[in-house]
């Protein structure tokens, strides 16, 4: 409770804890929508927000409040499939490498630069081009997560390589401690909060890739996603047309989001890092 | 000598090593994927409507495999597949027949190197400055407004923010044309009128790729100063009487600008791929449009031609900006 309360001090994370439950209300709203999302023209088309369609209806006859439930629903799957299956990569490549050291370490830290280094929207546009049929949530969210270790299992490569010199590594180890249990037990906890910080991060880069993909039609557009439904919005000109209740629901939705995650991030890791705690709850 | 050995000749070999990485992708994805680009056009080609003898589909079906380069073992398509890039062959685009995909390339080429020039010079100089003082003074007013505008703009994907400026500005309030680079039908000319319009389309391109860079730069780089300002040496050099000036240009922000090279190193694969987005969304006839037609039309070999060039291009640059640290670092140079 003591961490919670700390934690509400920054304004940042109230907000960001607020915005981020009602997305997930929504999300979750989605299995009592009266609509089924793949079916067109349930509703009148093209209706400007109203008592009975919220945030009006859209060019398919698609109620946009119910519409946007399952959007929200649909991307937080792809990204949390995205998110937990690069960390698990993650954690595994930076462990060994960290651990192991030497001719392992060389090349998985090459191969993680290089992912960094490529390019690699484009290749995901490539694969995404040969995979078109066979797309849908997890396909999706594991093509992202493929792509997205790099960067944290560096992270925590570091923190291991840190640790292994410390003296409890080499009490664990003459005491008969197995390395596998001695990277669980040990050094897993260590790494835990930093995991727990660029897991949030990696769940608005999938987002935010999921969303750029679905624009470019590379992804199955018959589920609703936030990137879907700008994509519809965008194919039915609902700006010219000034359709601005379609095209802004998506937009806002996906603005509050990527800032909530954003903001929920750099709060939990600034308080975290004791550096930073220490200015603003005081040295305890 | 040892600069050359311990600091040149290994970046050099990782040079090497990862564009034959990226390569090798592009060359794998097509073929470990369950979908068989040949098929793939017959498919497209019977969907448009037109109608095939069966003698003629087996002769197309052997062209199409031969240009894609789809004959003989993996082992004679990957030697193949180099022979033809290390030529610069990308092979013709298929729905700009008989265009080869090299002049596509080249002729959208000059638009993204110049607004990814241009933009990327200016938020990394800018943000570094900017990002810079407001590290050192971290407590005054306006510092804490840029923080805060940075902490609502970093974490927007370039789509959305992008999206976003052209909403405002090119509908909401049309200060600025909503699609193009340059007026419909013109001739590229070095005439007054043609380039104002040029940058008068790149304007909000511009603009969106600069604020969002913008953000990243000058939150790392306040850290930094933040992180040096608390240092032994800067207290050393304030209490020594130091001139305020010459402690944060070349005690702290001299100090920050390494890491923030490397992370120019590393951030310019993302940039790039962001430039290509905010062209998408500004129409602004780039490579980034040119591969949106090509995805659109299904043109495999010029996304293919852009992708391989892309590597090439990216892994080239970061090299370039890496072989500029040791110009920075001293330390580098001598041990």
């Amino acid at each position: 409770m003591r961490i919670l309360k700390d934690l509400f001090r920054d304004y940042r994370f109230f907000v960001s804890l607020s915005v981020l439950v009602i997305i997930v209300v929504m999300a979750i709203l989605s299995n009592f929508s009266p609509y089924d999302p793949t079916l067109w023209n349930v509703v009148p088309r093209d209706t400007k927000p109203s008592a009975e369609h919220w945030l009006g209806t859209d060019s398919n006859g698609q109620d946009i409040f119910w519409q946007a439930t399952f959007a929200v629903r649909n991307s937080l799957i792809i990204s949390l499939i995205a998110s937990l299956v690069s960390r698990a990569i993650a954690i595994m490549v930076g462990m060994i490498a960290g651990y192991k050291g030497g001719t392992t370490d060389r090349v998985l830290m090459f191969a993680g630069d290089s992912l960094l280094v490529i390019p690699i929207f484009l290749i995901m546009v490539m694969l995404a081009m040969m995979v078109r049929e066979f797309m849908n949530l997890v396909v999706l969210g594991l093509m992202l997560s493929f792509f997205g270790w790099a960067w944290d299992a560096r992270l925590i490569r570091s923190i291991i390589l840190s640790l292994r010199e410390r003296d409890f590594t080499k009490t664990a180890l003459l005491s008969g401690t197995g390395t596998v249990k001695l990277v669980l037990k040990e050094y897993i906890p260590f790494a835990t909060p930093l995991i727990f910080s660029t897991l949030i991060n990696n769940i608005a880069w999938a987002i935010g890739l999921e969303m750029t993909l679905a624009i470019l039609g590379l992804v199955n557009l018959n589920i609703p996603t936030l990137g879907t439904m700008l994509n519809w919005a965008l194919f039915y000109q609902s700006i010219l047309l000034g359709r601005w209740w379609w095209i802004l629901t998506p937009v806002v939705l996906s603005l509050c989001l990527f800032v909530a995650l954003y903001w929920m991030s750099v709060s939990i890791s600034e308080y975290l890092d004791p550096r930073t705690r220490i200015q603003r709850v005081g040295a305890q | 000598m040892t600069f050359v050995k311990r600091y040149l000749i290994p970046r050099l070999v990782q040079y090497v090593l990862v564009i034959w990485l990226g390569i090798t992708f592009v060359f794998l994805i097509p073929r470990v994927t369950p979908n068989d680009p040949v098929m793939r056009m017959i498919d497209q080609m019977q969907a448009r409507g037109s109608t095939l003898e069966p003698g003629t589909m087996d002769e197309i079906i052997r062209d199409l495999t031969e240009m894609y380069g789809l004959e003989g073992s993996w082992l004679d398509q990957y030697w193949a597949f180099w022979g033809r890039l290390l030529r610069g062959d990308f092979g013709v685009s298929f729905f700009q027949f008989p265009t080869r995909v090299n002049k596509l390339i080249f002729t959208a080429m000059p638009w993204t190197l110049g607004l990814l020039l241009t933009t990327t010079a200016i938020t990394w100089t800018l943000g570094n400055i900017i990002g810079g003082l407001a590290g050192y003074y971290s407590r005054k007013g306006w510092s804490r407004v840029l923080d805060a505008v940075a902490m609502i703009v970093r974490p927007l994907p370039y789509y959305i923010f992008a999206f976003m400026l052209l909403l405002i500005f090119a509908y909401v309030v049309r200060w600025f044309p909503i699609t193009g680079g340059a007026p419909l039908g013109a001739i590229p000319t070095f005439t007054w009128p043609f380039i104002k319009s040029v940058i008068w389309h790149s304007t909000l391109p511009a603009v969106s790729l600069m604020v969002l860079g913008g953000a990243v730069t000058f939150q790392t780089m306040k850290l930094l100063v933040q992180n040096i300002n608390a240092e032994n040496f800067v207290q050393y050099a304030k209490l020594g009487g130091v001139k305020e000036g010459r402690i944060v240009g070349k005690y702290i922000i001299r100090n920050a600008l390494l890491p923030q090279i490397t992370g120019l190193a590393l951030g310019l694969g993302q940039i790039f791929s962001g430039a290509l987005i905010t062209e998408i969304v500004y129409g602004y006839p780039g490579l980034g449009m040119l591969l949106y037609r090509a995805i659109v039309n299904g043109d495999y070999n010029l996304i293919m031609g852009i992708v391989i060039f892309s590597i090439f291009g990216i892994t080239t640059a970061i090299l370039l900006v890496d072989l500029t640290y040791p110009l920075f670092d001293p330390r580098v140079r001598y041990t």
